[in-house]
């Protein structure tokens, strides 16, 4: 199959690693494996798209075994994934609602942010600065796209801590995303 | 009432799972009133379908323009 040896499928999916396991090396050795797997199966998918699609579900499980190996052996801090929302106090007054300098405006013409190449380098920033235990658990579910029941019981984390980690990331993503682009990009009001 | 912040958070778990009936219709009204808030849900949902992008969705969507 042609598109096993395409640089951008190996690009693709070495960058949706990357920002998986955070580690480069790891990240190379597991598209490698992932590439290996497919070519040793390929007959039979030639559409292009669906065979994409079926070389990331090959990656994804690469990627789960991967961490569930990593997680196990206690080389992720956990701790730091059962934290608070108080590092976001900053961002309401003493009543909890926003404040005025804070408070969310509109982003600005979501679709031609998506088009543009920059903008991904600039969530790529993003997502790589989230602390490792939230990392992983928000791919988890927006990348991976696991329900929080799967992923409590995968990293044997509690389903309330799940929520408070995923909001967390949403919460610094959002701002990060608001400083880094749209703050530049001009904003709709 | 709701807090911006309690709101916040009944957001983002409305991306995870089902809210209470008691939490929807204290959220939607929140949301009635508070224009930032709106926002900050608009953002979420904004960031989801980007992750989405990232995680090969939207490579799949242009190659399949590509090949027609």
């Amino acid at each position: 199959m042609k598109d096993l040896s395409s640089d951008r499928l190996r690009k693709d999916l070495l960058r949706f690693a990357i920002l998986q396991l955070r580690d480069h090396q790891l990240a190379e050795d597991v598209v490698q494996d992932t590439l290996l797997a497919a070519f040793t199966a390929s007959s039979g998918f030639e559409q292009r798209s669906s065979a994409k699609t079926w070389i990331f579900g090959i990656l994804k499980n690469k990627i789960i075994d991967t961490m569930r190996d990593r997680w196990n052996k206690g080389r992720i801090d956990l701790p730091e994934a059962i934290g608070n929302e108080s590092e976001f106090d900053a961002l309401f007054q003493e009543n909890n609602h926003w404040q005025l300098s804070e408070r969310p405006s509109e982003w600005a013409n979501p679709e031609q942010t998506l088009a543009n190449q920059q903008f991904w380098q600039v969530l790529e920033i993003c997502m790589t600065q989230l602390p490792e235990a939230t990392a992983r658990v928000f791919t988890m579910r927006e990348m991976m796209g696991f329900e929080t029941g799967e992923i409590c019981k995968e990293l044997g984390i509690s389903a309330s801590n799940c929520w408070v980690i995923l909001h967390r990331a949403r919460m610094t993503l959002r701002l990060c995303l608001e400083h880094r682009w749209f703050e530049n990009e001009g904003k709709a009001c | 009432m709701l807090t911006c912040k309690d709101a916040t958070r009944l957001m983002s778990q409305k991306m995870d799972g089902k809210l209470t009936p008691m939490n929807r219709l204290a959220l939607g009204f929140h949301l009635l009133i508070c224009r930032g808030c709106r926002n900050f849900d608009a953002q979420i949902r904004f960031i989801r379908k980007a992750v989405k992008h990232v995680a090969g969705g939207a490579d799949a969507t242009e190659a399949d323009r590509q090949e027609r």
